[in-house]
């Protein structure tokens, strides 16, 4: 499934010109994407380049300000029912975790069943600890966050939009605020999930995380995507001489 | 403790020179118990105000602040305006137009409690706007974001994720309010109420003996203030360690 050979179905995600400004910066070129149901996509590119506007405006952490972005088949506008739907299909695992520090890791995980599912507490409880053992920390159900390791603590935090049961995955530079030793754990977590059909956007520079579950390898430069394709293809063959140089680059470190 | 013991000592060396006269307020004679016990009634009204006040004010700093953190420029005008207009106001002018002028503008009476309650509420609300608007502002955007991620919609972003956070770090500026509130509390007594200083004044117009009596009103606040900033301080204490 790649985007290539373009998918029989419908995309989950297609992105349509889509142009987003700072001010009079622009963050994102006219970028078209499409993402498939099950789709695993691997975004790399230099710092600045624009990879975590371009799937903020996926969830609408950000808003673009032209262009088209249609996920689960709601297209994103002004409307704020739009962001609700979209978000209900959207979770989202960020690069310094963000758990609700004043939470257990249990209360952490419930918070947005309870609240927005409507799950009763036993049904949250039993929820939160199935993912818990997913990433391999039910032990850890009654501790705050700040009582455990990065790897840890970013291993709740995908157990956390886990929860949710949401269609599609958002990963920001997951690993990239872990020390070295802490990278692998939570690296096994995304593979194993990259295994159960779920659609996943991962911003990383994990590039043997990439070649292993990537279906689509995406680089972007300077607010565009100037490669996209499957990763053997794009790592053997690369079409820019800047996605060449960039993984001269970080193949080095 | 031990500032109040060498206050009080202090105290009894000079009352022995003669020129006080302690005998007003002498534990040890049926007279100086009867006053003692006059002044410390006033005690009740003291704590029952402040508290009241500092529960009303709290919620409606919060209100206030909320507008104040909006992306609309209306919203924050609203809070803008509010903050510096009752901040604008001397409490004892607020205290007298309440009492006096109110009544007179809308109809409405209110009793010296209730005038008193209202004065001093709408003055620290403003002060508790500004609190909440800092410590509400002081999380990060990291905490909206991973709200946002599980669905949340603003209710519960505030009631389960931003507030209880900011609460925490404000917690000792909303002792220190508390505090002030006790403090300016003091004021109602020109318009009648029956607090602490008003006791005092009552009996030091009958006695004349000031010094002496607004003496211990000193002593009454200090010992008050002083309990309650342990109270908060234990409070403090206790949640950060139900943090850790
Ligand atoms: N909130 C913001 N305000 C202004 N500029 C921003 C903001 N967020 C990102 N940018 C700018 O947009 C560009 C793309 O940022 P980003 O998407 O975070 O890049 P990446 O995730 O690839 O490092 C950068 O030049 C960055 O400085
Ligand atoms: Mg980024």
């Amino acid at each position: 499934m790649t985007n290539d050979n373009a998918p029989m179905i419908e995309p989950v995600i297609k992105m349509r010109e889509v142009s987003k400004f700072y001010g009079d910066f622009r963050a994102l070129k006219a970028v078209n994407l499409d993402v498939a149901q099950g789709e695993r996509m691997v975004i790399c590119g230099p710092s600045g380049s624009g990879k975590s506007t371009l799937i903020r405006c996926i969830n609408r952490l950000e808003a673009h300000e032209s262009g088209q972005i249609n996920v689960n088949g709601v297209e994103l506008t002004d409307d704020s029912a739009s962001h609700d739907k979209i978000r209900g299909a959207v979770g989202m695992v960020f690069q310094q975790f963000n758990l609700f520090p004043h939470l257990t890791v249990l209360e952490n995980l419930t918070l947005g069943p309870r609240r927005v599912l409507g799950l009763s507490d036993k049904e949250a409880d039993e929820r939160a600890m199935t993912y818990l053992e997913r990433v391999r920390i039910p032990d850890q159900a009654d501790k705050f966050p700040r009582q455990l390791s990065g790897g840890q603590q970013q291993r709740v935090a995908i157990a956390r939009a886990l929860c949710m049961e949401s269609k599609i995955l958002l990963f920001d530079e997951p690993t990239s605020a872990l020390d070295p030793e802490m990278i692998a754990e939570v690296l096994d977590v995304m593979t194993e999930l990259a295994s159960s059909g779920m659609t996943m956007i991962v911003v990383t520079h994990e590039m043997g995380f990439a070649r292993k579950v990537a279906d689509t390898m995406v680089f972007m430069d300077q607010g565009e995507i100037v490669e996209i394709g499957p990763p053997d293809q794009v790592f053997t063959a690369p079409k820019s001489q800047r996605f060449a140089t960039f993984l001269k680059q970080i193949l080095q470190h | 403790m031990k500032c109040i013991a060498l206050f009080a000592s202090l105290l009894l060396l000079t009352g022995c020179s003669g020129n006080w006269g302690w005998y007003v307020v002498d534990p040890t004679t049926p007279k100086g118990i009867i006053n003692l016990k006059f002044m410390l009634s006033g005690m009740y009204y003291t704590i029952l105000l402040s508290v009241t006040a500092i529960s009303i004010s709290v919620i409606v700093g919060l209100l206030v602040a909320l507008p104040g953190l909006s992306e609309k420029k209306g919203w924050r005008r609203f809070n803008r305006t509010y903050v510096e207009i009752v901040r604008a106001v001397p409490i004892l002018v607020l205290i007298l137009w309440v009492y006096y002028g109110l009544p007179a503008l809308s109809g409405i009476t209110l009793n010296v409690f209730w005038a008193g309650v209202l004065a001093l509420a709408l003055s620290d609300s403003a002060f508790q706007a500004e609190i909440f608007r800092g410590g509400i502002q002081s999380i990060a955007r990291g905490q909206y974001e991973a709200a946002k991620s599980v669905s949340l919609n603003y209710h519960d972003t505030m009631r389960y994720v931003i507030l209880p956070q900011a609460i925490r770090r404000i917690l000792p500026a909303l002792g220190n309010q508390l505090v002030y509130m006790l403090k300016m509390s003091s004021l109602v007594s020109v318009i009648g109420m029956q607090e602490l200083t008003r006791k005092a004044n009552e009996l030091s117009v009958s006695e004349y003996r000031p010094l002496e009596i607004y003496t211990v009103l000193v002593l009454e606040y200090l010992v008050l203030i002083l309990v309650v900033s342990a109270f908060v301080r234990r409070l403090e204490r206790k949640m950060q360690a139900s943090e850790a």
